[in-house]
């Protein structure tokens, strides 16, 4: 039982925390500009690149440098937005997406380019876990992780309810239509969602490189299972997001957990095609998500 | 003074022309009212003052200012607040988010102006904080009026507000309208249900194929003859015949989204 | 005199990659450009198609399935039916989706299938790949053999496209674009509009299973790096994208023109020393990206702007 908090419950929340910060920008860039944002992921992997220069040049804590990755990132994605994605505003999706696609291109030969395609490391070597009650074993970065992702979903929480552009964001996702008509700048509105979806990609970038490793593909890698917590949770719902990356990345750490008999009832190798399982019922199913999103 | 003028103005979505010079008015403390068959170009010629369609010719005037083809977002920042038909409100919004977006544009305090809707709409105050898109269909009508005169607009435009309501919200969102002119704001309003609309109206005005018929006071329209045969047909019927025409393309739209999932 | 043979050989091997992209471009085009389907898994039946004509086709090996030993066409044949079958299981989930969803369910599906090739290391050896795989004409002299092989890919566009024009001309072609431009209307015209659409969707995929096929056996060799979706995805939807989405000619040109492109950007980056030479090769894809973006951009109808037929053709 303990074998199973420590090593497929914990590891599912840590995963499922990373998961939930990269759905928010998919969801909310999928409800207010109405695309799936396929560059998304190597949004995250350079948060990740530019936490680890900083942290060559400085020295300091990749936590204590998140939040100048996260400026640097929504600069990056503020600027990206004026030249790649503003002449599709009126665009029909399908094409706003391959533009994204030629984007995802663009901005990972960048990262390549710059880092090279090595694996890099924030921290060297092994940590330690520290065991708690004798049993309990969470190394310090899990716990890292999972707090700073509750302090930060809290912080995208107040934004969105408590103030004047945030709910000017969930007003144009809810209608664009409308919210021309009452007045709102929607340029300002886009901005401001390219803004929150940078930071909370590098966050969700650092916290996985954080975890395991820094690699070009690593946002990529992720992407799949992102969108998949952002459809579960229900487009243009951050919340729901939020759920949906727990649920995603929970389920795939218990998917390979021998439930029956002593074999992990999913080949490890597979875990990555859980949570596009999960997807696919609810497409079918649910297309609203689990939290009633917004069905295009 | 007037305080909206349209000048002969023709117009249309892209190529196809809707309006063919339609030409109406609105003076300070009115309610004026535009009726028509189906296809008129009713709720075209209200899209046309909000920058809405392209206008090929003719001028709309707001305050002796041309706003002619001005984008929406300028239009209201100017003072001209439109309430469409459907899709007025923000469903995943509360009652209270959904009047504070309606002052989006405002940068004062308005917190008085907040505490003026729900004593207009008192049925909103238990709402405030319920999404509203989980109202009736009355209450959603009264968070999109209240939501529009958060900015206590020079002038109201309403586009068939009763569209769809039962009658006994249906009198009292004319009783509403009739408030809110006479706390002092000027109302156009297009309307299906011509009795009750002429009834409550200054002034009212008969569209035909995207071209003026008939003006009057809404007395006189009311008694004209063409006007009933027109419109009122034997007391109520045509009315109930709107309601029921409205409701159904909105199932048919909620059974086709469910098709597309 | 060994220099212009060089080049011969070299244009010879850009005609034949360039052929068997064209087979990738024409199936998109069926699906993305006359019937609005995005596909975003394009690697999955490609790679899908690869592994079925190489294990059937190669001689018996203890490393993977096999010893079948089908003739190469007989082999293509059955690529394309399985990439076929796989795309009507997959259509049949997602058809009705909006085209995001859509592309996002169906570069899952490719996920899917390159991790089966794999982790199913006792049926196609895994990350090692499938090796000594068959190819057309291997045992003539040099550069017959070349020749040949680029004969049969450039023969086998040539009659997809001429099936293809067909197919476009005829009624159903009219009715896939009718569905494309307008499919409230033509649903209430009685049209089965997702029928049709997975239709569509089976014909591309079986074109882009018999693409890896054809890969397959040119290259003798095939691991699940094959499914990588920047080489056999996106770099299809930006050959599809130069070349005019909608037109035959567009998609084969697209695809001949961007595959040299891609190649002859890689002698360049090649030539220079070292870790520049690395480095600069992600140059490519970034132009690549960019390519796509100016297009988008600029020349949103390609080089060779589709022709619509008329509207009334098409009642």
């Amino acid at each position: 039982m303990i074998d199973f908090i420590n090593f497929y419950l914990i590891p599912g929340i840590v995963l499922g925390s990373i998961y939930a910060l990269g759905a928010i920008g998919i969801t909310l860039t999928f409800g207010i500009l109405r695309f799936a944002n396929f560059a998304h992921g190597e949004m995250m992997t350079l948060g990740a690149y530019l936490t680890l220069t900083m942290m060559w040049l400085t020295g300091w804590h990749p936590l204590v440098l998140l939040p100048v990755a996260m400026v640097l990132l929504a600069l990056v994605a503020v600027g990206v937005d004026q030249v790649f994605y503003r002449p599709f505003r009126n665009s029909p999706a399908v094409v706003v997406v391959i533009a994204s696609f030629g984007l995802m291109l663009m901005i990972r030969s960048v990262t390549q380019f710059s880092w090279g395609a090595q694996l890099q490391a924030f921290v060297p070597g092994i940590q330690r876990p520290t065991i708690f009650f004798d049993v309990l074993r969470l190394q310090p970065k899990h716990i890292i992780i999972i707090t700073s992702a509750i302090v930060l979903m809290g912080i995208v929480h107040y934004l969105l309810t408590h103030t004047r552009i945030g709910k000017a964001m969930r007003a144009m996702s809810d209608s664009p239509e409308l919210a021309r008509l009452t007045g709102i700048d929607t340029e300002l509105v886009i901005k401001a969602t390219w803004i929150l979806g940078a930071a909370t990609a590098a966050a969700a970038g650092v916290f996985l490189a954080f975890d395991s490793h820094v690699s070009t593909m690593m946002g990529f890698q992720i992407l799949l299972p992102t969108f998949a917590a952002a459809i579960v949770g229900g487009i243009g719902r951050p919340y729901g997001a939020m759920a949906g990356g727990l649920l995603i990345g929970i389920t795939e750490e218990l998917s390979s957990y021998p439930w029956i008999g002593d074999v992990p009832l999913l080949s490890p190798g597979y875990k990555a095609g859980v949570s596009f399982a999960i997807m696919v019922a609810v497409l079918i199913w649910r297309p609203s998500g689990l939290f009633r999103g917004r069905v295009f | 003074m007037t305080v909206l003028e349209l000048d002969n103005v023709t117009g249309g979505y892209g190529e196809t022309e809707i309006l063919h010079g339609i030409s109406l008015k609105v003076d300070p403390g009115e309610i004026v009212v535009i009726i028509g068959p189906n296809g008129a170009g009713k709720s075209t010629a209200m899209k046309s003052v909000f920058g809405l369609l392209n206008l090929h010719g003719g001028r709309v005037m707001l305050d002796d200012e041309d706003i002619t083809n001005t984008p929406p977002e300028k239009v209201v920042r100017k003072g001209v607040c439109y309430v469409p038909q459907t899709g007025n409100i923000f469903p995943n919004l509360s009652v209270h988010e959904n009047l504070e977006m309606g002052a989006y544009v405002r940068r004062d305090d308005f917190s008085g102006r907040l505490d003026d809707i729900y004593q207009i709409f008192p049925p909103l105050v238990e709402k405030r904080n319920q999404p509203a898109g989980t109202l009736s269909g009355g209450q959603r009508q009264m968070v999109a009026m209240g939501k529009a005169l958060m900015l206590e607009p020079k002038i109201l435009l309403l586009d068939e507000p009763s569209a769809g309501l039962s009658p006994k919200y249906r009198g009292e969102i004319f009783k509403v309208v009739r408030d809110i002119n006479e706390a002092g704001t000027p109302i156009l309003m297009v309307e299906q249900n011509a009795k009750q609309a002429l009834g409550i109206a200054d002034r009212g005005y008969i569209l035909v194929d995207g071209q003026n018929r008939l003006d009057d006071t809404g007395k006189k329209l009311l008694a004209n003859k063409e006007v009933a045969e027109m419109f009122l047909g034997g007391g109520s019927v045509p009315a109930k015949k709107t309601a029921a025409r409205k409701t159904k393309p909105k199932a048919r739209a909620k059974a086709r989204g469910k098709s597309k999932q | 005199m060994d220099q212009l043979y060089g080049y011969f050989l070299y244009g010879l091997s850009l005609l034949t990659f360039g052929g068997i992209y064209a087979m990738l471009t024409l199936g998109l085009n069926i699906q993305l450009g006359f019937t609005g389907l995005f596909n975003a898994g394009i690697a999955g039946f490609f790679v899908v198609g690869a592994y079925v004509s190489a294990i059937l086709s190669t001689a018996e090996s203890e490393r993977h399935l096999g010893g079948f030993d089908w003739p190469i066409p007989a082999s293509l044949v059955a690529a394309m039916l399985v990439s076929a079958v796989i795309g009507w299981a997959v259509a049949r989930i997602s058809i009705r989706l909006r085209a995001d969803y859509l592309a996002i369910a169906t570069l899952g599906i490719a996920e899917i299938l390159r991790l089966t090739f794999k982790n199913e290391t006792d049926l196609t050896n895994g990350a090692r790949g499938v090796s000594y795989i068959p190819k057309p004409y291997e045992n003539m002299p040099e550069p017959w053999n070349q020749i040949l092989m680029a004969a049969v890919v450039l023969a086998i566009v040539a009659v997809l496209y001429f099936l293809l024009e067909r197919a476009r001309k005829s009624p159903w072609g009219r009715v896939m674009s009718a569905i494309r431009e307008n499919e409230g209307s033509a649903r209430a015209a009685g049209k089965d509009v997702d029928r049709l659409r997975v239709q569509a969707f089976v014909v591309g995929a079986a074109m882009m299973g018999l693409g890896g096929g054809m890969m397959a056996h040119y290259l003798k060799f095939i691991d699940p790096n094959a499914a990588d979706p920047t080489t056999a995805t996106f770099l299809v939807f930006v050959m599809l994208i130069v070349g005019g989405s909608g037109n035959n000619k567009g998609a084969i040109l697209g695809a001949i023109l961007m595959w040299t492109i891609w190649s002859a950007t890689e002698i360049f980056t090649s030539m220079l020393p070292g870790d520049l030479a690395i480095r600069s090769a992600y140059v490519r894809v970034f132009l690549i990206g960019l390519m796509l973006q100016i297009m988008l951009q600029k020349f949103p109808d390609g080089l060779l702007p589709e022709k619509r037929l008329q509207s009334s053709d098409s009642r």
